[in-house]
């Protein structure tokens, strides 16, 4: 076994554990912590493949962001997640049949698996040889994927739309800051002195 | 290079850059004031795209290439996806504006939902079609929850979202295995890599694609979200979930089948022709015990879409032209009911029971006659343009081999004819009660009697389905040859 088919199997095992106990740990936030483990591994499979760009924003983005937004949503919310649980293990049982018969099927498919002749030349992406990765995807991505880049803006759009949509309230019955108003404000006006007698009060 | 592929999507970056410059405007300036005339502004641009796009393209053209095609298949599936949109958003601006629903982001969301159908109906390529599906769904996802102070509103939204987000999970599982099996992306490569007898593993892929579909176009049995979501969204978003995506999901679906996979029809057919009787019957025996319309015209459209998908299923060029003719008879019958649900409503708020139409019949005769026309065109019945569609489909069938389909199909239409029948009970023979409200609304009624006239009339002999037979048989041979 050479060194990079152990650092495979190293990091696909901790990927499917990762993954694994994302979903079956009791307490969200060390489910959290698994799917961060289950993203570095993938991170790490990436590297194998020679994808250092894409393992280094699997780290960077999914890790560094999305992730830690994840454990402050969780931290945050007061969800009752043994009642989930309870819900969940109820369907367990169908669940896990279905994914056993999947799995079954996969098995099947893939011993049946062969290469058909034309599968290799119609790749339609042949691996660069002296372009560097980040060159590479950004040829792929502003050239020939031009059209889907731009999709994926309106995409983004149309999510930023949805979540302002669904959130924003301007509320009447809040205090606001007013810089202007506050500059302009003139003493004169905002003030009153009074002359409270003795024992009489206002 | 680019220029001649930008010339070929000119239609999408026009609607694409109106959304924007409509957002900018809208939020810089009156914000929600200026919804009203956005939604006309709006509807009047899909109809003038529909325009464009109906009198200047011609042949087939592909740009990017290969990730986008536009042909006489997706000219036709846009001209209906456009029309019905400006249609359902026209229809339902009264609602909004009385529901206090009328925000300016709606118009805005509509379009850049058109313009992921555009995208859908002229995919050519797995990834151009993920991005056009994602585009659609997630603005719908949006407007289902329009309504955001109703628990039932934003539970459609959610139910719709999450297992939406699940539908697509099966679907981009199926187009990596396909990548995978077939070495590229690209219908036009897959196709030669699926001749005659498939890899396996391609025909798993197939599978998860089709599942994935199957939800969009909400086919037994991937149908569950539809009555929640159908009953929970306002009915406006209703009525535009039942039109224009339906027949963007049903064009991609074909899309996939042919383009993809036309080499091997007869390893999906038998999958779609499962999917199609499952429909029709749940559809029709689902809808039974419902009272509530929108739930009603939920079960019908997933019966509907089952009597779509046997056109399909009998894997000709025939097929193909009787489930372009049944969706455009489907979109406008589903334009009427819903201009007719639209303003039902008592002491000022909206109902959708069906046991309030009683004796509707006698207090405005016209509307029920239109309504009565309706539901018997989408029952089947003939000589009404509804029956004209389930006989193309049954035809196809029939002529595709599918002799067992066609039966099943008659028997499921017959059984779904009981709950249109069961409304008109109500509107002509119902007891004695409170009765609607007069609908207020001149573009609701006039909605209602366009359509039913054009349901209870089209099928005379001058007028003859205003030659859509031919122009839905021009739109097939572009996509099965």
């Amino acid at each position: 076994m050479t060194a990079m088919a152990f650092a495979f199997y190293m990091f696909a095992i901790s990927a499917l554990v990762g993954g694994l106990f994302t979903v079956i740990s009791r307490n969200p936030v060390h489910s959290v912590l698994w799917l961060i483990l289950s993203f570095i591994s993938a991170a790490g499979l990436f590297v194998l493949l020679g994808a250092e760009f894409v393992a280094m924003l699997l780290v960077i983005v999914y890790v560094g962001a999305v992730a830690v937004l994840f454990l402050f949503v969780v931290m945050m919310l007061d969800v009752d997640f043994a009642e989930l649980k309870a819900e969940m293990a109820r369907y367990m049982p169908l669940a896990l049949l279905i994914a056993v018969i999947l799995l079954m099927q996969f098995g099947i498919a893939f011993g049946a698996w062969e290469v058909s002749p034309g599968a290799e030349a119609a790749a339609v992406a042949p691996t660069p040889v002296d372009v560097q990765n980040t060159a590479a995807l950004g040829l792929l991505l502003y050239d020939k994927y031009f059209l889907l880049f731009q999709l994926a803006g309106l995409i983004l759009l149309v999510a930023m739309i949805g979540a302002i949509v669904l959130t924003l309230r301007h509320r009447t019955d809040i205090k606001r800051q007013n810089v202007l108003h506050q500059m302009w404000r003139d003493p004169a006006k905002a003030m009153e002195l009074k002359d409270v007698k003795p024992g009489q009060g206002l | 290079m680019i220029q001649a592929d930008l010339n070929i999507i000119l239609p999408e970056i026009v609607i694409a850059v109106y959304a924007m410059l409509a957002l900018l405007g809208a939020v810089y300036s009156v914000k929600d004031k200026a919804a009203g005339m956005l939604i006309w502004l709006t509807a009047v641009l899909f109809v003038a795209m529909a325009f464009w796009i109906g009198t200047t393209g011609s042949g087939t053209r592909v740009a990017f290439s290969g990730m986008f095609i536009d042909d006489g298949f997706s000219r036709f599936a846009k001209i209906m996806i456009l029309v019905s949109a400006a249609a359902v958003l026209v229809m339902g601006q009264d609602y909004m504006a009385r529901r206090g629903l009328l925000r300016f982001e709606y118009p805005i969301l509509i379009a850049l939902c058109a313009v992921g159908m555009m995208m859908m109906v002229s995919a050519g390529d797995l990834m151009s079609l993920y991005m056009g599906l994602e585009l659609q769904s997630l603005a719908l996802y949006v407007v289902a929850s329009l309504r955001r102070d109703s628990a039932k509103s934003t539970e459609a939204g959610l139910k719709y979202f999450v297992l939406g987000a699940l539908s697509s999970g099966l679907l981009l599982y199926g187009a990596s295995l396909i990548y995978g099996y077939a070495g590229t992306t690209g219908f036009a490569g897959i196709i030669n890599v699926a001749e005659g007898r498939a890899p396996l593993g391609l025909l798993f892929g197939l599978v998860f694609v089709m599942s994935g579909l199957a939800f969009k176009v909400s086919a037994v049995p991937f149908h569950m979200w539809t009555p929640d979501v159908y009953e929970g969204a306002p009915t406006p978003v209703t009525a535009f979930f039942a039109t224009a995506p339906k027949v963007a999901a049903m064009a991609l679906f074909a899309r996939v089948a042919y383009d993809a996979f036309g080499g091997i029809v007869a390893d999906w057919q038998q999958i779609i022709a499962v999917m199609s009787v499952l429909s029709i019957f749940w559809g029709s025996f689902a809808a039974i015990g419902q009272t509530d319309i929108k739930r009603l015209m939920a079960y019908s459209s997933i019966a509907h879409m089952g009597f779509a998908l046997m056109g399909l299923a009998a894997g000709t060029a025939f097929g193909v032209q009787a489930m372009l003719i049944y969706m455009a008879i489907y979109v406008t019958m589903n334009v009427g009911t819903f201009a007719f649900i639209l303003s039902m409503q008592k002491n000022g708020l909206p109902i959708t029971d069906i046991r309030s139409l009683n004796l509707y019949s006698r207090a405005h005769p016209g509307r029920a006659l239109a309504m009565l026309v309706l539901l018997f065109s989408l029952a089947g019945v003939p000589p009404l343009v509804g029956f004209f569609g389930k006989f193309y489909v049954l035809r196809a069938a029939y002529e595709g081999g599918l002799v067992w389909l066609a039966v099943l199909g008659v028997v499921g239409s017959v059984i779904g004819a009981f709950y249109y029948l069961r409304i008109v009970f109500y509107m002509y023979f119902g007891e004695e009660g409170e009765t609607l409200d007069p609908p207020a609304s001149p573009v609701l009624w006039s909605f209602l009697m366009v359509t039913a006239a054009i349901i209870g009339l089209a099928w005379l002999p001058g007028i003859n389905l205003f030659g859509i037979e031919g122009a839905a048989q021009a739109a097939a041979a572009t996509l099965v040859n």
